[in-house]
Formats: structure tokens, sequence, C-alpha cells
């Protein structure tokens, strides 16, 4: 089946893929958002509790999603995988600490001599909360500002030394730091606005989430404040974000010669290109307004879904954005001829078709999450409920 | 290479070492307390016996506290193959990252969609739903198992892929055979029923503990009859995989074995050091065997123990007069038993890695006939490419760590065969109902978990340092894997780790300790 399918066009499929595993990831980092309104929306320790064990019930999939994420860029993106993570080594390393502090805090929150205190593990709660969002906000902005790295596959064969035999090399001491102060194009707005506004539509769809599934007065009704303060903050850094992409230069590929060159408007020409792209981010966009609308103004249930959707469908439409149309995804202003292709940096096309069948499996995990997703949803929680229950974090 | 920055390849081994032993401190009991918990909601299923949901409550307690941090120590080892063995990679990135994929997408999303029923589905989903569940969560964590360790049985025999010089990397040419790779598949089964022993162990462990503490004695005694028919049946595969996997390590990695053994000089019906230690006269071991391969000193190299006669000749190939190389045949070469001098691979892999950049250099201008003969010269020496990056016989560089290697395998099979002795004990003295009377046995018991862990640890110390200095067998050494980072970069993180994950397990170790002291009843 897969064998059919040319080189470029099983390139794209895995684009697809990653893109859809990233909107996901941004969908689901709403834990990490209600992570950061465990204090905010709380009055008492038992509601606080409720709150952990909401978001305790969701976060493996969130983290189940950043592994798998990895995973699937690492088999269809190699390149990718060994000159961000190994150039950007201190913002991965900064995300990745954030998740491992996660991992346990639930579990060991209210276990008795748990070594560091219940408030120790709060905290990394909501570090991870804050770090991961706009970390990982600012690493995919990055796809359209550039990062400071050099490819060059022949070192391989260099003998001199093994630090030079590298093939991917990152220019900037700061490791990926730099993308939060880079002056050049006022490049650190622009990630630090995607960042600021992953964190705060996390938040958003937390609230949301809320709202759908709490049974507490008081939690709703600071829910409801909260959310109002937090979408016109999503709003303002992602409108920003958006609009200024439009406008500013962007990294084309020249399909007849491989040649990276600076186009300006590229990602507004890459809309007009490709207008079922243009309608798709729209329907995103609209599905996150529509959801927060009704959110907000008609206190509707399934508006976490809507804006959940949304978020997965804009986040998608930003990956295909940013790789699609003869666009350098990963981009270097060290040396603009680095700079990565989903052509130049994939899979051979035996691993992208062997993968492809893997992916079929994509629509089966999909329906069991959504089977135990609905099994744990079933009942608003309540802080009575949550007494009932034996096993509780 | 001219110049090795011997500071960055340390470190990050030292990093990948330090996340990988703390990740397989939890990891082991994962995987074999996920089937015992699914065997023990199975009889509270079919019988409907209370008794069994609360045996099966306690232990899913323990689970969960295990698990968590299991969690948090593991993803970090994902992502360190981008961010500290960036070479790595792409050079192999086409064949290796396919099971790291899949293993998210098959195993990982099972794991923790069905965690949470496991957990928090008591009252939400059917009795049958509950219990298919946490079989599946036994089953997701087991197949998060085979995928990682298909891709590190790649690592140590790289199988089904072709190198393509116009990419510069190892691209799959054969999935299953990545997959079927038989080092893979003797590594996964060797490797989980390992695991599920020191599960066993650690039942058994806690549940001595309780019953020497006069607690739900017979709600401990009824886990232990599980524990240890399920050790005693996972001892006995890891014992037989054990056997394969020497078998398979003296196939394709000899130098390995010969560290294992520390065998020095190969022989004819080579015998198997039972007990010893890798202990010289004077000085270092390596030291001496830089001196001896250097012409002086031919006698002082010698590793003293207790001797099986033939031992290693069938360990190794099933032939008491089967030859086993040493250390110093694989290095200097024995033309009689048809081994090559590693002064030779070395030599030969330079001429790939030069027909590599030739031909790169060819293709560059255009000149297609002597890119083609490039090509076949370099295809000729392949299979000796990752020697080229060795400049000159430095024994350090080239041969693994012996007394590590030595003794962690000595230690790890003795152990081994202890636990089958042990199992066997437990299940006879609980079957009898007189274990409690049995005070030796229950603290054995008790100090089974330390034993258990430290077989475990010891058993990947003896497959990881025993394969020094490769990454990927013959065609990649560690020092041209890594990452274009500075050793500090690498400190710092490692000071990180080392600190967040100490502090993560004395926090588990002390909530393990009030959970179990709690016992059953609460």
């Amino acid at each position: 089946m897969f064998e059919a399918l040319s080189y470029e066009s099983l390139q794209a499929y895995w684009w697809i893929i990653i893109a859809l595993l990233g909107g996901a990831l941004v969908f689901m980092l709403f834990v990490q958002g209600g992570q950061t309104l465990l204090n905010k929306l709380s009055d008492n320790e038992e509601e606080k509790t409720l709150l952990v064990n909401l978001f305790g019930h969701k976060w493996e999939i969130t983290f189940t999603t950043l592994v798998v994420f990895g995973g699937a860029f690492f088999a269809s993106f190699p390149l990718f995988y060994s000159t961000s993570f190994g150039g950007a080594y201190y913002v991965w390393m900064i995300i990745l600490f954030a998740f491992i502090v996660q991992a346990v805090s639930y579990e060991y929150r209210k276990k008795k001599n748990n070594f560091l205190g219940s408030k120790t593990y709060e905290k990394f709660l909501f570090f991870n909360g804050v770090i991961a969002p706009v970390f990982l906000g600012v690493a995919v902005s990055t796809f359209f500002t550039g990062s400071p790295f050099s490819v060059d596959k022949s070192r391989i064969v260099n003998l001199k030394s093994n630090v030079e035999a590298v093939i991917s090399q990152w220019k900037s001491p700061w490791y990926g730091l730099e993308a939060i102060w880079t002056i050049d194009n006022l490049a650190f707005l622009q990630n630090l606005a995607l960042g600021l506004a992953i964190f705060f539509l996390a938040r958003v769809i937390a609230l949301l989430y809320i709202k759908k599934m709490v049974d507490n007065q008081n939690i709703l009704e600071k829910a409801q404040k909260c959310l109002k303060r937090n979408v016109i903050l999503f709003l303002i850094f992602f409108l920003f974000w958006l609009i200024r992409l439009l406008f500013i230069n962007g990294f084309a590929v020249n399909p007849e010669t491989g040649e990276i060159y600076m186009e300006p408007y590229k990602y507004f020409h890459n809309l007009v290109q490709q207008p079922a792209l243009l309608i798709f981010l729209l329907i995103g966009i609209l599905l996150v307004l529509w959801g927060i609308y009704g959110g907000l103004f008609k206190n509707q249930t399934n508006a976490f879904w809507k804006a959940g959707i949304g978020t997965i469908i804009t986040v998608m439409a930003i990956f295909f954005l940013a790789g699609f149309n003869h666009t350098s995804y990963y981009p270097s202003i060290y040396d603009l001829q680095s700079s990565l292709t989903i052509a130049n940096s994939s899979s051979s096309k035996y691993t992208l078709t062997a993968m492809a069948y893997v992916s079929l499996m994509v629509p089966f995990v999909i329906a069991y999450i959504i089977w135990a997703w609905k099994a744990l949803d079933s009942h608003k929680l309540s802080v009575e409920e949550l007494k009932k229950e034996e096993i509780k974090y | 290479m001219e110049h090795i920055d011997w500071g960055l390849v340390n470190w990050s081994r030292a990093q990948f070492a330090l996340t990988a032993l703390y990740h397989w401190i939890f990891v082991p009991l994962t995987l074999g307390l996920s089937f015992m918990l699914a065997i023990m909601e199975t009889i509270y299923y079919k019988t409907g016996d209370e008794k069994w949901l609360k045996i099966e409550k306690f232990w899913l307690k323990l689970f969960g506290i295990n698990f968590a941090i299991g969690v948090a120590t593991g993803i970090i080892l994902e992502f360190e193959f981008g961010t500290n063995w960036s070479n790595y990679s792409w050079f192999v990135g086409d064949i290796f990252g396919a099971p790291l994929a899949i293993e998210g997408i098959m195993a990982f999303f099972m794991e923790s969609t069905f965690i949470a029923i496991m957990f928090f589905g008591w009252n939400k989903v059917s009795k049958k739903a509950h219990l298919i569940s946490t079989w599946l969560v036994a089953i997701g964590s087991n197949l998060s198992a085979l995928w990682i360790l298909v891709a590190n049985g790649w690592m140590q025999n790289p199988v089904g892929m072709k190198f393509n010089p116009d990419t510069m990397r190892n691209e799959m040419e054969n999935f299953w055979d990545v997959l079927f790779n038989p080092v893979a598949i003797n590594k996964f089964i060797h490797t989980i029923t390992s695991a599920y022993t020191f599960s066993a162990l650690f039942v058994i462990g806690v549940s001595a503990w309780l019953i020497l503490k006069n607690k739900d004695k017979l709600y401990a005694k009824y886990s232990m009859i599980i524990a240890s028919v399920f050790g005693f049946l996972a001892i006995i595969a890891t014992i037989i995989t054990g056997d394969g996997s020497a078998k398979q390590v003296a196939k394709y990695q000899p130098m390995k074995l010969a560290a294992m053994e520390g065998l020095y000089k190969g022989s004819r019906g080579a015998p198997l050091i039972a007990v010893g230690t890798p202990t010289i006269r004077n000085g270092s071991l390596i030291k001496s065997i830089e001196d001896d391969l250097a012409g002086r000193n031919q006698e002082k190299v010698k590793i003293e123990g207790f001797e099986i006669p033939y031992g290693l000749s069938i360990l190794a190939f099933n032939d008491p007069n089967a030859f086993v190389p040493g250390i110093k045949d694989l290095v200097e070469g024995n033309p009689k038993e048809g081994i090559r001098s590693y002064k030779e691979r070395i030599k030969s892999g330079k001429i790939a890695i030069e027909a590599l950049a030739n031909y790169k250099k060819a293709k560059k201008e255009g000149k297609e006939s002597e890119a083609k003969k490039y090509l076949e010269i370099f295809r000729a020496h392949f299979d000796d490419f990752g020697y080229g990056y060795f400049d000159k016989l430095g024994v350090e560089e080239l041969i693994p760590p012996v007394t590590i290697t030595f003794m962690s395998f000595h230690t790890m099979v003795l152990l081994g065969t202890w636990f089958l002795i042990f199992f066997y004990l437990v299940y006879r003295a609980v079957q009898k109902d007189n274990i409690e009377k049995k005070k030796w046995l229950l603290k054995l018991g008790v100090w089974g978990i330390f034993f258990g862990w430290l077989a475990q640890e010891l058993g990947w110390i003896t497959a990881e340092a025993g394969r020094m200095p490769w990454v990927i067998q013959d065609l990649m050494p560690t020092m041209v894997a890594v990452s274009h980072l500075h050793k500090e970069n690498v400190m710092l993180t490692f000071a990180l780790f080392f600190i967040v994950f100490t502090a993560l397990l004395i926090a588990e170790i002390k909530i393990m300790i009030t959970t179990i002291k709690n016992g059953f009843s609460n």
C-alpha cells in the first residue's frame, strides 16, 4: 500500500503525523495549564486535592504524547533530532527536567513521609506547568525565526578531532537559550510571544476542562473570572505572533536546486499559495475562539472539546506552514544552506514506508484513549465523590 | 584521531550510564509486578474472593509509587540519544529511531491509558474491563521493553541495514531482520525474565519482612506463593537465555566475552573461571596488558580463580575443543584461528574512511567513474569502518574495562544461581506452611530485594561496559558518536540529574517503606 507512494509523499505523510502529534501535545498541555492554577482556584486543601486529581488522571497521556512526538521525530526526521536536541541542549534539558519532576509529583504529593514535603511537589507541578508550555512554544517558534547551527554530513570522515567530526554543530554557547534574547529581526519577541501564547492557551483549555468536569461552586466561580484574563492574554500573544509572522522574511527552498534563500512575506505567501491550508488554519482558530466563547458566555460543557480540537488543527496548520510549499522547517541563521527541510532531513524511503504501516495503529490508539477518557470522565468530580475513592492523588 | 576530547566523551557516557542505571532501579519492578497484579486480579475475578482484591490493592500501591519514578527517569533516556549522541542519531537514526517510535505508539500509549483505568477505574468500569486494563498495562509495559531492547540489540549486532554514502548514514533494508535480530530476541527474553525475577524477589522480600514483624501474615504468605512460582519460572528462563546470550556474545562480540571471562590468551578447550578476580601482581591491569602487548612482561597478566575445565569452550560454542579467543588474540590477531589483528582492522578502517571521503569529493566534482571506484573500495572495507577512527593501538581505547566487566558478570551469575535455589526453598516452606519458623530464610528474603536489584544492574554493566568502545559494534566508537558540546555543559546536567534523581530515589524509598509498614490492612 505505502510502497506505491513516492518518497516525497511519504515525507509529507510523516510531516502530517508529526504535526498531528505536535497538535495533540499542545492540546494536552492543558494538564500543565491546570497545574499553574491549583492555588489560584482553591480555597482549601480539599479543593486543591480535587484539582490535582482532576488533572492527575490525564498527566500520563501528555507525558506519553511528548515521548511519542520525540520518538516519531527521531524515526522520520533524524537530522532534526540530531541537530536540535544535540544543539539546543539547554532548552531541551530544561523541558525534560520539568517533566521529570512532574512525573513523581502527583503520586508523591500526598504520601506520608515523602521526604521533600507536599509543598515542594506542588512547586514542581507549577514549575512544570510554566516551563513546559513556554519552552515548547519557544522551540516551535524557532521553526520560523531560525537557530544558529551548521550541518555538514561529510564531517563524519574528519579524522583530526572527534568534536569536529560532529555533523550538526551549534554555534551559540547558550545552546538554544539564545532564542529568548536574539535581537536580530526581533526574534526573541516572536519566540517569546508563541511561548506565552501556548502558556495562556494551556490555562484557558484547563479552565474549560474544569468548567466541564468539576462540581464545586467556589472553584467554578474562580475559574470563570480567571478564564477572562487568560483569554485576553492568550489572544494578545497569539495574534501578535501570527500577524507578525505574515510580515517577516521566511526561509524558502528553491525546488530545482535545493538552495535556501530568504523570501519576504514567505509565510503569508504560503497561506495564499495554499488556500486549503489557509482554510484549515482558519477553521482551527475559529474552533478555538468558538470554544472560548462557549465557555465564557454560554457555559457550554463541550467548549473544552471545541477549543481542544481547534488547538490540534491550529498547531497542525502551523507545522504545515513551516514545512510545506518549499519551506525550510528548521532554518539556520548561521549558515542558510544548513537549514533543514522535509526533504533533506528525513529517513530513507524504506524506513518511512515501514513506519507508515506502524502509523496505521494510530486510529486504534485514539479509539482506546477515547474509551478510557470517557470511562474516567463519566461523572463530574466533587470533593464528596473524591472522598469515597480508595485510590487517589 | 589526532585529538579526542575525552572529557566530553566520558562525561557523556557517565550521564547516560547514570540515567540508565537509575531508570533500571525501577523498571524491572514495573515489568514483573504488573503481571503479578494481573494474575492476582484474575484470581479475584474468577473466585470473587475479596482477599485477593485486598492483596492486589496493596501491591498496586507499591506499583504506583515505583511506576511514577520509573517514568520520570525514563523520559530522559530517549531524548539523550539526541542531546548527547548527536552524531549517532544521524549515523543510525534511520534504523534506531523506528523501534523508539513504535515503542511510543504501540506500548507507551497502551500503558499510560490503561494505567489510569487500573488505578482510578475501580468504580467506573466493569470488573471485566478493569481486569483487561490491568492485563493491558502489563502487556504494554513489556512491549515497551521489547522495542527498546530491539534497539539495544541492534547496537550490539547491527543487521538489516546498508550504509548509504550519499546520505552518510546507515539505512534500513529489512525491518524484519532488525526485529528478529537473534541478539535482540534473546536479550529481550533474558531482560524481561530477569526483571520478573527481581519483582518476585521484591514481593517475597516485602512479604518476608511483614511476617517477621508479625503483620498480615496470611496475605503475605499468599503473595509469596504467587511470587515464588513466578520467580522460579522466571529465573529458569533467565538462566537459559543467559546461556544463549553468552553464545551470541562469543559469536558477535568476542572481545566482550574475553573481558567477561577475563580471558587474556585464548585456547582450545578453554576453562571457565567460576570464581575469581582479574588481578595482576603489580600495577593496573590495563598497564600490564599494554606492557605485554608491547613485548614486555610476558607472564605478568594472569587472571586467577577456580576453573572449570573446558567450561568456556562449551559455554561459548557447545564444543569442549572449540577455540575461544582471548584479549591478546583479538588485539594481536591469530592467523591460525582466522582472527585478524586490531592493527589490520584499523588500517582497513582507515582505507574505508578515506575511500568515503574521496567518493564524496569525486561525486561533488562530477567524476562518476572515480566515485564508483572509491565506493567499491569503501564497501570492501566497510566492516572495519569504526576501527578507522583509532590511531594507535591504545589498549585503554580499544579494550573494555576488564575488571568491571569480569566482576559484574561473575557476581550476576552467582546471584542468579542463588535465586533459583532461593525460590525453591521459599515455595517449599510456604507450601509446608513452616516459613514463619524459618527466620533465616525470611531474613534472606528481605536481603533478596537488594541482591535482586544488584544482579539487575550488574547485568546491564556487563552488557554495556563489555561492549566498549563501541556504540555500534565495529562501526562507530563512542568517541565519534557524541554531540558538539563542551564537557562543562554535560557536567552541569550530570550534576542536576544526580541531585534530582537521588532526591527522588530517597523520596521513593521512604514512601515505600511507610506504605509497607502500613501493611495490607490499611
